[in-house]
């Protein structure tokens, strides 16, 4: 426990610290509503994926392919509401298509012993170019979509002193879902099992429970959740697509669950961290006075900057599942 | 003599399988939107290698490749997943403009110095990953791609600030006459050469030394090399460097030694996804220097050739990149051989 309070209280140092960064950037004319708006915006599809991450890992999965889930469940969910008429339609079909991609994944690192890490990338690659196929394919558009305003998911208005705070539905589901899973890893029998498939596979298996099956399942809902992310890039946060739309928050994701050590609450505070980062460079972007003399350039650095710099700074006494990666065989 | 030939033909025919998975894939997706997958392919197959211009354009594609997939290589040997070649080759093409066009030199030494800063830059970019990897224990997949994208930013911000070409912005200043390769034919010039020596000297140092010796039992058996009293952290730094050297070498090929343009474009279009297509140009050439050659310049192919796809069937060219990731997949399950061999083996026990 003693670690996980020191985690904490860095942590809260850490929030010290972005509140002083939002108070000064007032002086600058930037609002600190704004900020934690949009830094909850960026925080939601990284949370969502990071949560799933925790869970899959925990089974003994690694999947390293949530850029590849992000990209294709961006695509699929915007195709889906422009079918459906309604952009919840598609973060929902993004969820349905990122679980059979997780899912496929599992079943790869399961029955085919596959190398995991590799085949992840293979699905990234994979993204990378049918995310510009399917464009053409679909829209007849190089590179760039963009569909009606209607399909963009409506906000849910929240008063505070300061000003009212705008929260997109998905990002507070993306909350609960953290919560509700540290309370299905922590104190539930399923639980109970998952953590057992990641560090002794041995054990689940002679206590009649299908390793395999387990670990298809969570990798299905870390797609699950993962895709949630991905169509919320587009419908709910951004209200267009582009060929780079995830921009490395699959690996963003991936970093927050590594700080995390597999644990859902931290991944959260993690996602917040990495998400305010860029919620800052997006509204330093825009301020004028600062605009003129950084580069955006140099702003658009800082979300991966701040990510590399967190990771070296807290990732010590970090210990992870003993059987993560590897396929388990029977002996 | 014929377990030797095994060995050799047994990863082949896994590529092989791998290609074909990939390239039915790739016939799926087309057939889901009504394109006509076989005249697409005639027209890939065709155009990159039916003739000599189109061949040689193929191997102009492949040159950039078998760099890349060196990077990703010499990873895997030290047991690293380097996917940092992207970023490290956007640097050398940089390193490659600010020598090789901003500045003035002696004919000769300007090429030399040119492609040398280039490696060099692609090198320098690689050290933040393994002092990581070494004093932080930060995996490389996460910290390689944020340099990537801090290095997508970087050279786009020199691009467009610092090394434009006055008075057409849409691109970077082109390597002087003094710094460029001399052509072979079509856009294929003598960097291939450079290439390949660089990759038959890897090829030297990781196993005909005993640094690379030591990098590959660090790879292969990390107990192993720690009883033996290997230096882990040694194996790491080479193979980060080598692999820095080979991706800022790919990158100033594109500058250096890649007309019409010898420049890089403004949108970075010129450069973007080559260091994550030398992933899979790697795992089908089985992380192996030679086979990477044989495997880039069929992929160089598919690249190449995806122009006329598109072109003449309407294909996205795009598709080639998914196929390469079909390709990936299908190449990391070890057992795909004898997997298929026993669905075939139950379907002949059916009839």
């Amino acid at each position: 426990m003693k670690p996980l309070l020191r985690r904490l209280l860095w942590l809260l140092v850490g929030a010290a610290a972005l509140a002083a960064i939002s108070y000064t950037l007032t002086f600058f004319g930037l609002r600190p509503v704004k900020l934690i708006e949009t830094g909850l915006l960026a925080m939601t599809p990284l949370a969502l994926a990071a949560v799933g991450e925790c869970l899959n890992e925990r089974a003994g999965v690694i999947n390293i392919g949530i850029e590849g889930i992000f990209l294709l469940t961006a695509v699929i969910g915007v195709y889906w509401a422009e079918v459906m008429g309604a952009g919840i339609y598609g973060i929902l079909m993004g969820g349905v298509f990122g679980a059979v991609l997780g899912g496929f994944l599992g079943v790869l690192s399961t029955y085919g012993k596959a190398d995991q890490i590799i085949a992840g990338m293979g699905l990234n690659v994979l993204a990378l170019g049918l995310v510009q196929y399917l464009l053409m394919a679909i829209w007849a558009f190089p590179g760039i979509h963009i569909f009606p305003r209607e399909l963009v998911l409506l906000r849910i208005t929240f008063p505070t002193p300061l000003g009212n705070l705008r929260l997109s539905p998905v990002t507070i589901a993306a909350i609960v879902i953290t919560f509700l899973g540290q309370l299905l890893l922590y104190k539930t029998l399923l639980g109970l099992r998952i953590r057992a498939a990641g560090e002794k596979p041995e054990a689940v298996d002679v206590a009649g429970i299908n390793v395999n099956h387990l670990r298809v399942m969570t990798s299905a809902l870390g797609g699950f959740l993962a895709g949630l992310g991905g169509a919320f890039m587009p419908l709910a946060w951004f209200g267009g697509l582009v060929k780079e739309i995830s921009a490395g928050r699959g690996f963003i994701a991936l970093a927050a669950v590594v700080f995390s050590g597999l644990d859902p609450m931290l991944a959260l505070a993690a996602s917040f961290i990495f998400g305010f980062a860029e919620g800052l460079a997006f509204s330093i972007v825009v301020t004028p006075g600062v605009k003129e003399v950084i580069p955006f350039h140099f702003v658009q650095m800082t979300p991966y900057l701040v990510t590399i710099i967190i990771l070296a700074v807290f990732l010590t006494g970090k210990r992870f599942p003993k059987a993560l990666g590897r396929p388990y065989i029977r002996e | 003599m014929r377990r030797k030939a095994a060995a050799f033909l047994k990863p082949v025919a896994e590529s092989a399988v791998a290609v074909l998975l990939g390239l039915l894939g790739g016939a799926l997706l087309m057939a889901m939107y009504g394109y006509d997958a076989f005249a697409a392919y005639r027209a890939l197959f065709m155009g990159s290698f039916a003739d000599l211009s189109g061949f040689l354009e193929t191997l102009a594609f492949a040159t950039p490749l078998i760099l890349t997939a060196l990077t990703f290589a010499v990873g895997v040997r030290a047991g690293l997943f380097n996917i940092g070649a992207e970023g490290q080759m956007y640097l050398g093409a940089i390193g490659a403009v600010i020598v090789g066009g901003a500045m003035s030199l002696p004919p000769g030494i300007h090429l030399a110095a040119a492609t040398l800063f280039g490696m060099l830059l692609g090198a320098a970019w690689s050290l933040p990953v393994s002092a990581l990897k070494v004093e932080r224990k930060v995996h490389e997949v996460v910290s390689t791609i944020m340099l990537n994208w801090m290095a997508y930013w970087l050279v786009m911000y020199l691009i467009t600030y610092h090394f434009a070409q006055p008075g057409r912005a849409e691109r970077a200043i082109p390597a002087q006459p003094t710094a460029r390769y001399m052509v072979i034919g079509a856009s294929l010039t003598t960097v291939i050469i450079v290439a390949i020596a660089f990759t038959l000297l890897t090829y030297f140092i990781i196993w005909r030394t005993t640094a690379g010796y030591e990098l590959r039992i660090v790879g292969y058996n990390p107990d192993a090399a720690k009883y033996a009293g290997i230096s882990s952290t040694k194996a790491t730094f080479l193979s980060f460097l080598i692999g820095g050297l080979a991706a800022g070498l790919a990158g100033a090929s594109q500058v250096l030694g890649r007309p019409p343009s010898w420049t890089v474009y403004a949108t970075m279009g010129n450069l973007v996804n080559m260091g994550f297509e030398g992933i899979g140009v790697s795992l089908i050439g089985r992380n192996h220097p030679i086979g990477i050659i044989f495997a880039a310049i069929f992929y160089g192919g598919l690249l190449h050739g995806g122009r006329f796809m598109e072109f003449e069937v309407g294909v996205a060219s795009e598709l080639v990149r998914a196929i390469n990731g079909i390709i990936i997949i299908a190449l990391a399950i070890p057992e795909i051989l004898s997997m298929l061999r026993r669905v075939f083996r139950r379907r002949r026990g059916e009839e």
